[in-house]
């Protein structure tokens, strides 16, 4: 058993939900008990839409375990068959149900319904959603996808499928937008786009591209492996995430589709960005990296040699890429932390004290506690994730947001500095503030006293520590906006040497001591 | 509209005898589980520990958001492999995660085991680990256990068995006490605190509310209680509390102005409270929830309605919606009808309100369509989809999470009933 506050990912059968409410003209029966139903509210409440899942529950309760349970999975597989006509079905169970091992695979093929029947094997004990949506698609992929008729002959323009982006994704709806522009843009047509408003139909023809592109690695890995062996399809699995890796996509691209290299930079910000002087403050911003696999290690690359901030941790609470992110993390010369505990990510944040954290909405959560800017950038989803604007992660304009979202949490660049240049001036008081409201202030650029996040709970001074008259004088003239922090730091340097009162040296010795 | 104070319910009029429609079918409602969500934040120094999986985090935090939290009151031990399996002994593995729990959280009084569908299935006996953890860390922290799964729960259903679950911990009252008064079914705490002065100024000093915020603050339960539901959905609590010897009062909830003064005067009825005093203590806070009710009666007055099936307290809402607010009923689903606790409820129905008990989701869907209805009160897995249809509804959770009982709140309760409406002649895109 696992004690869980709260968890990262659903259980193995939401993950096929998120595959079956892409799709168009596909219905998925899921033998479960009433309440199982909550799953449904995600998809209509976080991500707004306007339909409800295509799944169908047989809602069984504790009267009918005795009784014939199997018979009222056969009864939902018809009825649903009946109401909704889908091109095919996808059938299993979700946790409880696979106790009672009434095979809804078995079962629905004994019905002998007109149409294709895949039988998701999903154990909800072991596994966890981004599982369950790889394995869902993977089956529906081996179950529907055909081999091309006759021999390969490449058109004019060479074809892929684009692979991954599913419902209640991470702007998988805007990602997706982008990398189609940008493969039309080079030259690609795009043949299917899967799971993603993909019919069953659509499934079918995957064969028919020259190649395929792995968007979501989380997702379509095991879909594209099957079709790289079966159908001899080669997949691109560079995840555009930055300019670097969105070049190196382009790059790998061409080499697949057999075009000539290529470049297709238009509207590509960020590196101006990067290099502008206002973002002279960026350097060195210690950050700390926690999100799903593929986001954790893009977003290591885009803020290392992107955005020239250093990382200070990274982890990821898919185990499945435990391997690519500690890669990651030994080229930096840190560990990397593999869990799906929050409690024991927030314990690391706090211990690594960041200048910034790269999360998911939980580190957003944990970031608001310990007074850390933070920007989102992996699933779990929230509402916030579905913004009415386009906002991909991936390809050039998604680097562009990527430079917009991680760098606003950050104290405004050049304002910062000019609010501490003017620190003295007499219109400069206390009152008029920072715009970052009453929120303990992030570390400030230049005036890095004893720069480092609050601990969330101010530390108890004993009254035996007090500040002499040329402390006192010396700390008011430091900007409001670190004065509280450096008030903290300098007590609990004095605290931790035994340092009863607070001279002009401890204070100056404290700033040395925290300040890097 | 005027209520009069003087009440008994109308005899035979209603639709009590009416037939209803009994569905069976896909069910969109929660499970038990989601009754943490509001439990926890009443019960101060209670801890809810789901044994289940990783589907019941799931749901808890879903519908919680409990990332606001920063570390909530519940969480889920979550069954796994090895666990199922039989390589480890479930109670060994319960106790380790206990302990851990009970360490890491000093302030906790009340542990609950709470089952789920698959502890059920497996038949994981949490009633013997409960007593047995009990005997581990009794009396710092008091253990028990009930059952908040899908299989055997619908969401406020979690509520009656957790609190059934406490009423043998409730202190006996003492032989021979004076009557006193036992609230059943959580209220938002400033709800509470209303009723605590009107009963007050009834001259009803000794009244207790069950679930008390704090387990030292149970109240005491014996013959010479009597018991009013504060809630529509306590089948267990009741019983259990009856089983203490305590008495239980009939009438409709405390859900409008009409139902609140029915309500108090079920007890002023019970405690022998002067008709002068009870109109005097009642008449400011019922002009006051008639006069907040009529501002809304106009966009809401013969306007039909649609209750989907969601907490049982579908009908009291309904009766509402119909007697103060002018509204027709056209379905009025409940996940589970208890005609006796209702029965004052469903005497002051309409005639001819269709009642649905339990649920076919696509059968209802056509039925509702079917009939058109201006406002639909469902659950949130229904309610984008049939916006998006172009049909105006109202999330039947607010009901639960929000206060709605008693005069102050008969306003608030009317307008979230009128904000879809007003929201859509706002809206011109």
């Amino acid at each position: 058993m696992q004690l869980t506050l709260w968890t990262y990912e659903g259980p193995p059968h939401v993950g096929a939900m998120r595959i079956a409410t892409a799709m168009e003209g596909l219905h998925y029966v899921l033998h479960a008990p009433q309440g199982d139903t909550y799953a449904d509210l995600l998809f209509t409440m976080i991500e707004r839409r306007d339909r409800r899942p295509p799944v169908t529950y047989t809602t069984f309760q504790a009267r009918d375990l005795g009784g014939d349970t199997a018979g009222l999975f056969q009864d939902a597989c018809r009825a649903a068959y009946e109401r909704f006509r889908p091109e095919a079905m996808i059938v299993g169970a979700s946790c409880t149900a696979e106790l009672i091992q009434d095979d809804p695979g078995g079962l629905a093929t004994t019905l002998g319904l007109p149409i294709p029947v895949i039988a998701l094997e999903l154990p909800a004990y072991q596994k966890k959603e981004n599982w369950g949506a790889s394995e869902t698609f993977y089956r529906l992929v081996r179950g529907l996808a055909r081999p091309r008729a006759g021999d390969h002959v490449r058109g004019p323009r060479p074809t892929c499928n684009i692979l991954g982006p599913t419902a209640l994704g991470f702007r998988h709806r805007d990602d997706l937008l982008e990398i189609r522009r940008l493969l039309e843009t080079i030259g690609v047509t795009v043949n299917v786009v899967a799971p993603l408003g993909a019919r069953p139909s659509d499934i079918a023809r995957l064969g028919e591209a020259d190649f395929n592109v792995v968007l979501y690695p989380e997702i379509a890995e095991a879909a594209a492996r099957y079709l790289e062996k079966a159908f001899g399809q080669p997949a691109v699995r560079t995840v555009p995430i930055g300019v670097g890796a969105t070049r190196d996509f382009i790059a790998e691209v061409a080499r697949v589709a057999g075009l000539p290299p290529l470049t297709a930079e238009a509207g590509s910000r960020l590196p101006w960005y990067s290099r502008s002087v206002d973002s002279t403050y960026l350097t060195g911003k210690r950050v700390f990296i926690f999100a799903d696999g593929p986001h954790a290690v893009a977003a290591a690359r885009v803020a290392t040699t992107e955005l020239a901030f250093d990382l200070v941790g990274i982890g990821t609470y898919s185990r499945e890429f435990a391997r690519e992110v500690r890669a990651v993390a030994a080229e930096h010369g840190i560990e990397a932390l593999i869990t799906d505990d929050y409690l024991e990510v927030e314990d690391q944040i706090a211990a690594l004290r960041p200048e910034l954290i790269l999360g998911t909405q939980m580190e957003r959560h944990i970031a608001k506690r310990l007074g850390i800017p933070c920007a989102v950038i992996s699933a779990p989803v929230h509402v916030q994730d579905f913004p009415a604007r386009q906002s991909p992660q991936m390809g050039f304009e998604g680097a562009n947001v990527l430079f917009d979202t991680w760098v606003h949490p950050l104290m405004m660049g050049l304002e910062e500095h000019l609010l501490h240049m003017f620190r003295d001036d007499f219109e400069f008081n206390d009152r008029s503030g920072s715009h970052l409201g009453k929120a303990p202030a992030p570390a400030a650029p230049a005036a890095a006293v004893a720069a480092e996040p609050e601990p969330a709970a101010p530390s108890v001074v004993p009254a035996t520590t007090r500040w002499d008259a040329g402390a006192e004088n010396e700390l008011r003239k430091i900007p409001f906006f670190v004065r509280g922090k450096a008030r903290r730091n300098t007590e609990r340097f004095a605290l931790e040497r035994g340092i009863a009162t607070i001279t002009l040296d401890t204070l100056y010795d404290a700033k040395a001591h925290f300040g890097r | 509209m005027t209520v009069h104070t003087l009440i008994a319910p109308r005899p035979a009029a209603g639709c009590a005898e009416d037939a209803v429609l009994r569905e069976r079918g896909q069910r969109e409602v929660f499970c038990g589980l989601t009754s943490i969500v509001w439990l926890h934040r009443k019960m101060q120094d209670a801890f809810f520990l789901v044994v289940g999986s990783r589907t019941c985090a799931h749901l808890i935090q879903s519908a919680a958001g409990v990332m606001i939290f920063a570390e909530p009151r519940f969480a889920t031990a979550i069954m796994e492999e090895r666990d199922l399996a039989g390589l480890t002994d479930a109670n060994d593995e319960l106790d380790r995660v206990v302990e851990r729990l009970i360490a890491r959280r000093p302030d906790i009084r009340l542990l609950f085991l709470v089952g789920s569908c698959p502890s059920e299935v497996i038949k994981l006996d949490l009633h013997r680990a409960a007593r047995r953890l009990d005997g581990i860390f009794a009396p710092r922290v008091r253990v028990l256990n009930y059952s908040g799964s899908g299989i055997e729960t619908t969401f406020t259903e979690g509520e009656d068995a957790a609190l059934a679950a406490i009423v043998p911990q409730m202190p006996a009252a003492a032989p021979g006490a004076a009557p006193s008064l036992l609230v059943a079914g959580t209220l938002a705490d400033v709800v509470e605190d209303q009723f605590r002065r009107l009963f007050d100024g009834l001259g009803i000093a000794d009244v207790g509310f069950l679930p008390a915020r704090r387990l030292a603050d149970l109240p005491p339960v014996g013959p010479a209680t009597q018991v009013l539901l504060a809630q529509p959905f306590l089948k267990d609590t009741a019983r259990a509390l009856e089983e203490r010897g305590a008495s239980l009062l009939s009438a409709p909830l405390p859900v409008g102005a009409e139902g609140t003064t029915r309500w108090l005067q079920a007890a002023a009825t019970a405690f022998h409270v002067s008709r002068e005093r009870f109109q005097n203590v009642t008449a400011a806070g019922e002009a006051r929830a008639e006069r907040a009710v009529r501002r809304h009666r106009a966009a809401l007055e013969g306007r039909r309605v649609f209750l989907f099936p969601d907490s049982q307290i579908e009908i009291p809402v309904a009766r509402f919606l119909a007697r103060e607010m002018g509204m027709e009923l056209i379905e009025v689903g409940t996940p589970y009808l208890h005609r006796g606790h209702l029965a004052a409820e469903l005497a002051l129905l309409p005639p001819g309100a269709a009642i649905s008990e339990g649920q076919d989701v696509d059968r209802q869907l056509d039925r509702c369509r079917r009939a058109a209805p201006d406002l639909v009160v469902c659950g949130l897995g229904l309610a984008n989809p049939l916006e998006a249809e172009g049909i105006a509804t109202k999330w039947s959770i607010e009901l639960i999470f929000t206060p709605i009982q008693g005069y102050e709140q008969a306003g608030d309760l009317a307008e979230l009933f009128a904000r879809p409406l007003a929201r859509r002649q706002k809206l011109a895109v």
